[in-house]
């Protein structure tokens, strides 16, 4: 309760944006000093690995200066553009959120140090001007984690993005006949996905048969197997026969292990030989009408 | 609700309704079940197509419906589930092996036509 007190009697005695910008003004002057301590610290500290010196010497530059500018204005608006842009130049390269986590806060050590040292015989305003910076500094500490996090989850978001619509097609080839190539790997959620676009494509098509050609899925694991399995009953209760073709060795492998009836799996050697099987289903009879010129 | 039984040429169609009960289920199993052979019909067409939930007793109700209808000397299809309903019956184990499936109405008395073509 007493320090409470005493904390509102300095507070009016002192603004604390007066204190802060005895702070700024502390900070303008031993930048050089201070910033080049703070590289020391994230050298010693193995941060920042996937960057040179020069560069984490020039970023530690501007992020300083943005640090100061923050205090000195409390606008975080300007940081919180620089920390996304900082994030955007270093997620590419390896950059972990402990590490800007860690440089952020690694800063706001320095600084508080460099106040200790410089107010250390005036013990009551080294208080004061603590109280000024603390919140500030966690701030800003804050803002720029936050901005990284953001920018990470963005990029994350895009690729997530990027993958779905590289995901696959669901092809019609002849009337009634459709073609789903996987190529690469299938997580539970892919493979969600593409049993949901192949029945509803089954239902829009009005398909009768399905060649699932997985050529392309060097392995997969129970989960998704056992997916596909459903995937292929389901396309039956839907009406449609589902030939599956290219199964590798290792594919084979596990839908042997998990025990699929195969009385219920239609399965070709490869993509041609599906094809063939599914237009001998629907009636289709291909002949070659003279000899490839 | 009880579910109308059609009876167009040599096959019975029978449409499900949105909601309907397990007493509903049963009528209609039993209904099918006597018809099939007074009307003489060589096929039963079950129409799902408005069934947007397929519970475990429904799809077991449309198993035993099929069972007994191969009994009394006729054959099952069931036309228009639903992709979200097959995916789950699937994951739920109810595959309905052995009753033959179609995409629709239509699709179900094509494959029926062509079935009577080849047997008569």
């Amino acid at each position: 309760m007493a320090l409470n007190n005493q904390n509102v009697e300095l507070g009016r005695s002192e603004a604390p944006s007066e204190l802060l910008r005895e702070l700024v003004a502390h900070l303008r002057q031993n930048r050089t000093q201070l910033r080049e301590e703070w590289v020391v610290r994230i050298t010693e500290t193995r941060l920042l690995t996937a960057m040179t010196k020069e560069e984490i010497f020039a970023e530690a530059t501007s992020v300083y200066d943005s640090y100061v500018e923050a205090l000195e204005t409390e606008a975080f608006e300007a940081l919180q553009a620089y920390a996304r842009n900082l994030s955007e130049r270093i997620i590419p390269r390896g950059v972990e959120t402990h590490e800007v986590v860690g440089i952020v806060l690694l800063l706001r050590d320095v600084l508080a140090r460099s106040l200790f040292a410089k107010y250390q015989n005036d013990f009551k305003k080294l208080n004061r001007i603590l109280d000024a910076y603390e919140p500030a500094a966690n701030r800003i500490a804050n803002t720029v984690a936050v901005g990284f996090v953001q920018e990470r989850e963005r990029v994350i978001r895009q690729q997530q993005e990027a993958i779905r619509e590289l995901s696959t097609p669901v092809l019609q080839v002849r009337e009634r006949l459709l073609i789903l190539p996987i190529i690469g790997v299938i997580d539970p959620q892919r493979a969600r996905q593409l049993t949901e676009q192949l029945l509803r494509g089954i239902r829009t098509n009005r398909a009768k048969v399905v060649v699932i050609d997985i050529t392309g899925v060097a392995a997969m694991d129970v989960t998704v197997a056992n997916h596909l399995v459903q995937t292929v009953e389901a396309s039956r209760l839907l009406g449609a026969t589902v030939i599956v073709t290219g199964l590798s060795p290792e594919i084979a492998q596990t839908l042997v292990t998990i025990g699929v009836d195969l009385g219920k799996m239609n399965t070709v050697g490869d993509l041609q030989g599906g094809i063939e099987q599914a237009e001998r289903l629907l009636g289709y009879k291909v002949e070659r009408l003279a000899e490839p010129r | 609700m009880e579910v109308p039984i059609l009876k167009q040429g040599a096959v019975l169609i029978a449409t499900f309704q949105a909601a309907l009960s397990d007493a509903d289920l049963n009528q209609l199993r039993i209904g099918l079940v006597q018809q099939v052979v007074r009307f003489r019909s060589r096929a039963v067409i079950v129409d799902v197509t408005a069934m947007d939930v397929m519970d475990s007793f429904a799809s077991r109700t449309l198993r035993e419906i099929s069972h007994m209808i191969r009994l009394r000397g006729a054959e099952t299809v069931i036309v228009g589930i639903q992709p979200e309903v097959a995916f789950a019956m699937v994951q739920l184990g109810l595959t309905l092996e052995g009753v033959a499936t179609a995409l629709d109405l239509e699709e179900g008395l094509a494959y029926l036509n062509e079935k009577f073509k080849t047997t008569n």
